[in-house]
């Protein structure tokens, strides 16, 4: 394979192209490397040695330390300016200095780097037979016998993400936007209306190649069509907005599966978005990458304070008000909102209860990491501190739920109750499970139908007609089905407080939870 | 400058940024009279304090045919060619 040709301006501007038909000594340098200055008389030595039938050339990383490295070893060489660093990055360089013999037609012949006295002599050896020269004069017993090199330019943090996304191939395909000198980046893109209301991350082309590389996914790959402009959204336009959110690369997988998640059919992420209602996706991570990731599932797990859970809720919000269009006032109509609507993402605490996590409860293995997405509500407080037992808590949970949306409100779908640990140690007491509670809160919450009837004092409940078909003495449970009562463990060693997420229109004709697994 | 991917589905255009500002004022100075009353007035006088200021900068007058529609493009682009500042100038 010869190696790719390239053009390079030497210090007087003249353009130098490789390959030059002739033999070409290619010595890769920076100036700030011990190894380089160390290596820069042998250079000159073959320069003035073979020059005259071959190619000498160094090739400088850094336009002002190329100058001041010509000078000062009155180089007669060119001295060629990759301070742009397009040709280290396709000449795969790791190390300055890198020495690349190549013949006449760009073939590569030899190649070593750092500094080996050996290396050196051999290679003048082998340019005396080829170009039939006298041999360079060189003060060889004045040179060590090796030094390592220095990393190159183009692999430094920051600068290789940045070729990685400028050369051809790049994984990033997205609209480039230039954001003038004058302009404040971080106004630009409030101006912009690409933020939430709080400031985001400028998305780089550096940024979100570092993003990429938290996933094996392809980045063109389109994880789903985000509504209301039901645009595809691709792993790379997830990437940019999670750079946004202030994500890690390791995130990624997980703001992928909730994205993917979300715009499901059954979820119905434009109903949950268009809705005047209070929804927003809740995300509830479970399995090993909770961990990995460094999530909160423990103190204050719905508040402020963990980077993971802050910004995956973030990023997923983003990519619906970014590539979906979904933006408050627009497609968004919610009357309040809720401040889940920033972000609304946590994990469970499955150590913590002999309960099934989340997840394997929805059929996927413990070892599987699963997003889960509820079109939730913002949390509402059950405080039970003085329940000694499982059936004591359990219609307290059952009163408290009773009243969610509104106490006449029945056949209630989704709900989803976080249980605190303190409330797990009472449950696990008396060795309860989760369906003996769903029992008892449809037990204790279910109301004969003469009191759910829209009446003089309260407009809301059931129309004397729909209670006389089923009797007015029948009791009507709150949920449609105990299984729409989901509960999640989380929370702080310390507090008899749970809190349950108000639910919007679920089933088939709003939005359903959804589980996903989580792909790396 | 700072180059930032696009976070959007690129169904809507971008709004252009801002020109660099250059250090110092070199070159030709553009003084676009928009044609209100008196803006000769304000643009000579602008004119005449600059040539104080800047004595090896050029200036240039320009008018727009009619301060109620935007500038012709081919003005403006008259403009863009020969100058690099322009400093437009209402009046009343």
């Amino acid at each position: 394979m010869p190696l790719p040709p390239f053009s390079l301006p030497a210090l007087d501007g003249s353009p130098h192209q490789f390959p030059t038909g002739r033999h070409a000594l290619l010595c890769f340098v920076k100036e700030d490397c011990p190894t380089c200055v160390l290596s820069m008389p042998l250079i000159q030595a073959g320069a003035a040695a073979f020059g005259d039938s071959m190619d000498v050339w160094c090739i400088g990383q850094d336009d002002a330390g190329n100058r001041r490295l010509a000078a000062a070893f009155a180089l007669t060489a060119p001295m060629l300016d990759d301070s742009a660093l397009h040709v280290s990055y396709r000449y795969d360089l790791d190390t300055v200095p890198t020495i690349i013999l190549a013949a006449g037609d760009g073939e590569e012949l030899e190649r070593f780097i750092g500094f080996g006295k050996a290396d050196w002599q051999a290679l003048f050896q082998r340019l005396i037979s080829v170009t039939l020269s006298p041999a360079p004069v060189v003060d060889w017993p004045a040179y060590p016998e090796s030094r390592p090199g220095c990393g190159s330019r183009s692999v430094e943090p920051g600068i290789a993400e940045r070729l990685q996304a400028e050369m051809e191939g790049s994984p990033v395909r997205a609209r480039r936007i230039d954001v003038g000198e004058s302009d404040d980046i971080f106004e630009f893109m409030f101006d912009q209306g690409l933020t939430d209301g709080l400031p985001v991350i400028p998305p780089t082309p550096e940024r979100v190649v570092r993003m990429l590389a938290g996933t094996k996914r392809d980045p063109q790959e389109v994880v789903g069509v985000v509504p209301p402009n039901l645009a595809p959204v691709t792993v790379e336009k997830v990437a940019i907005n999670a750079v946004m959110a202030g994500c890690k690369p390791e995130y990624l997988p997980v703001v992928l599966a909730a994205v993917e998640a979300i715009t499901t059919e059954q979820f119905n992420m434009h109903g949950v978005l268009a809705t005047t209602h209070f929804p927003t996706p809740v995300i509830i991570v479970n399995g090993p990458i909770r961990d990995r990731i460094g999530m909160n599932y423990r103190m204050n797990v719905l508040g402020q304070g963990n980077r993971a859970n802050a910004t995956i809720g973030r990023a997923v919000q983003l990519v619906v008000r970014n590539v979906g269009g979904g933006r408050p006032g627009a497609v968004d109509r919610a009357a309040l909102g809720q401040p889940g609507k920033y972000t609304f993402c946590f994990p469970e605490f499955e150590e913590r209860s002999n309960w099934e996590p989340l997840h394997v409860e929805r059929g996927f293995d413990r070892a599987d990491s699963t997003v889960t997405v509820y079109a939730g509500g913002a949390p509402n407080g059950i405080i039970d501190q003085l329940s000694r037992g499982a059936k004591s808590l359990a219609t307290s949970y059952g009163l408290a739920l009773a009243t969610a949306g509104h106490p006449k409100a029945y056949g209630h779908g989704e709900i989803v109750v976080i249980v605190p640990p303190e409330h797990v140690d009472t449950f696990a007491k008396d060795g309860w499970t989760k369906d003996q509670i769903r029992e008892r809160i449809q037990e204790v919450s279910a109301r004969p139908a003469r009191e759910l009837i829209r009446d003089e004092f309260c407009a809301e409940g059931m129309t004397p007609q729909q209670a006389g078909r089923i009797g007015l003495e029948t009791m009507v449970p709150k949920f449609r089905d105990p299984k729409n009562i989901t509960f999640v463990v989380a929370g702080g060693e310390a507090g008899k407080f749970a809190a349950y997420l108000g639910g919007w229109v679920s089933g088939p004709m709003g939005s359903q939870m959804t589980t996903v697994r989580i792909r790396e | 400058m700072t180059t930032i991917l696009d976070p959007t589905d690129e169904r809507v255009p971008v709004r252009r940024s801002l020109t660099a500002r250059p250090e110092s004022v070199t070159g030709v100075v553009g003084l676009l009279n928009i044609s209100k009353p008196r803006g000769d007035i304000l643009i000579a006088r602008i004119e005449e304090r600059l040539r104080e200021r800047l004595p090896g900068v050029e200036f240039r007058n320009y008018a727009k045919p009619t301060f109620t529609k935007p500038a012709p493009l081919d003005l403006r682009q008259k403009i863009a060619e020969e100058c690099g500042f322009v400093i437009e100038a209402l009046a009343d």
